[in-house]
């Protein structure tokens, strides 16, 4: 039998009630693939390659089905590149159709103008292009070359096939994180709304973290640019840990791993966390019995992140209830205790940690990685990797770009 | 528009169509498709006069229909006021 | 608009917790991006 959870106060704040967990998820990430055009040097999924047990297309109507009977408001779908997938516009409208929001993530190869139109005319779709530099310069070395010219076409489309409210989503790493007002700059050139995410030690990006994620010189002017400019930038939440700073940013300040959101991945495992892909954080897989909703409400790991959490050394800090001991999953990742400092606190007790770890243990990894295996076609250049030319669109296809419907 | 004016409990209420009303253990969550909000309704009475809203002449009727102290009832009206501020729930024509 | 943590509403843990509901809002509005854990 489960054991029993604690009983949750009457009343009160909304993040105490978050914190015992909800009947359903508010959102959640659901990757649809690990297949993907691109490499990007950081990618949370360490997406590339499709799985071969991916779920089918009835098993993903069957997942939305269940989604709809839980009044599961919206699902933000990723992968990977999501419309890769042939099936994904199918989807797309079953979702909508079966009262489920979309917000899909997409580095934009797919939205040429025709798709863009479509998007514009269909109610309940949101679109995220993930960007990662305000010029080619600095976005390709991190996502490829020709990677900033797809993205910025389907913005170009999406803006002139009259799209609303569409989004750049941006992850800010060591190399970007001084062109945030170019960035603004961009999105609002488009009519896009900006979002800037943090870059989590998570998939590939464990590779890469220690080069790319930002200096806390960085951070405290991240924070300082979220309180003059932050009012129409969307963050997910994600700079929580920042808001040790001082003034809390808006937004929960929790890390919502099992509580509010969760992750279905291409082949149904259910995990706490899209920046927690690791046999730790995963609670089951939505073809068990009693699918996905079996294993939201019931599944142990869940239980146990809806029960207090111990914040440790955390809770003597006085910045404690602000930041709340940052994120589970940045923890993890570089190889830290979950009740003790986020490797970034800002009041440098995470550098002390890191310091402290043990030099001759390594660091978790996920037992995945689909990642590419031989060179790709505009691979990013960071890591020091020749840059090959991104393929013309006739390279991958005698019939790319024709369309028979 | 109606969230420019003062809210008027005398009128008839509805809950808006582009709304979803989820009960959840502590209360509601309740989320608008159109305008993307998220709305956390703290009480299973208050969630109770809501989706009773359509039923009822007035915001108020259904506030005392469904059993609010009288003592209670200025932060029930000053919920619904928030929640027509936010068009979780939009004015109903009369018949 | 978006919200910041109230830290003037008191965690009621009382059977009496619904009478003191009065003091505090009904109604608490959350933003839908405000969520940490989704891309």
């Amino acid at each position: 039998m489960t054991a029993v959870l604690p009983e949750r106060p009457v009343g009160g704040r909304l993040i105490d009630q978050f914190e015992y967990g909800l009947d359903a998820p508010i959102c959640l990430t659901w990757e649809l693939t690990y297949a993907c055009n691109l490499a990007c040097v950081h990618c949370l999924s360490s997406s590339g390659r499709r799985d071969p047990r991916e779920l089918s297309t009835a098993e993903a109507e069957h997942v939305i089905d269940e989604l709809q009977r839980m009044q599961v408001f919206y699902v933000n779908v990723g992968g990977g590149e999501p419309t890769v997938r042939p099936d994904f516009w199918h989807l797309l409208d079953y979702a909508i159709g079966h009262d489920v929001g979309v917000k899909f993530s997409t580095n934009g190869v797919k939205l040429d103008k025709t798709r863009a139109a479509q998007l514009a005319r269909t109610d309940y779709v949101d679109v995220q292009i993930s960007l990662d530099g305000a010029t080619a310069e600095v976005n390709d070395r991190v996502r490829g070359e020709g990677s900033f010219a797809t993205a910025t076409r389907a913005l170009a489309n999406l803006a002139e096939a009259g799209m609303k409210d569409f989004k750049v989503s941006v992850v800010v790493t060591r190399e970007n994180a001084g062109q945030l007002d170019e960035f603004k700059a961009l999105t609002d050139s488009y009519g896009a709304q900006l979002r800037i995410t943090r870059l989590r030690p998570s998939g590939r990006g464990a590779d890469v973290w220690d080069q790319l994620h930002p200096t806390q010189a960085q951070q405290r002017d991240l924070y300082q640019w979220l309180l003059a400019n932050g009012e129409h930038v969307l963050t997910g939440d994600s700079f929580f840990h920042l808001s040790a700073f001082g003034e809390a940013l808006p937004g929960l300040n929790l890390c919502g791993a099992g509580r509010v959101v969760c992750l279905i991945d291409p082949v149904g495992d259910v995990y706490a966390c899209p920046f927690a892909i690791h046999e730790n954080f995963l609670a089951g897989n939505v073809r068990d019995e009693g699918g996905f909703q079996r294993v939201w409400q019931s599944s142990e790991l869940f239980a146990d992140l809806r029960s207090p959490q111990t914040g440790g050394a955390c809770t003597k800090c006085a910045h404690f209830d602000a930041c709340r001991g940052g994120c589970m999953a940045a923890k993890f990742f570089t190889g830290l205790p979950l009740d003790g400092p986020d490797p970034e606190c800002v009041q440098g007790y995470g550098e002390t940690a890191l310091a402290a770890r043990d030099a001759s243990l390594t660091a978790p990894r996920s037992h995945l990685d689909h990642s590419h295996t031989g060179p790709v076609r505009g691979q990013p250049t960071l890591l020091g990797m020749p840059a090959i030319p991104p393929a013309k669109i006739c390279d991958e296809s005698p019939l790319a770009g024709l369309d028979l419907r | 528009m109606a969230t420019d004016v003062v809210f008027d409990a005398a009128l008839p209420w509805q809950r808006a169509r582009s709304v979803a009303l989820r009960p959840e253990p502590f209360g509601a969550l309740v989320y608008h498709f159109g305008n993307r909000k998220l709305s956390f309704l703290k009480s299973k009475q208050l969630v109770s006069v809501v989706q009773t809203l359509a039923d009822h002449p007035s915001a108020l009727a259904a506030i005392e229909a469904g059993g609010v102290p009288e003592a209670q009832r200025p932060a029930y009206v000053k919920a619904l006021a928030d929640l027509a501020r936010s068009q979780m729930i939009e004015p109903r024509e009369s018949a | 608009m978006p919200e910041t943590p109230q830290t003037d509403a008191p965690v009621l843990e009382t059977p009496a917790a619904e009478e003191a509901l009065v003091e505090e809002s009904l109604v608490e509005e959350v933003s839908i991006d405000g969520m940490c854990g989704v891309y």
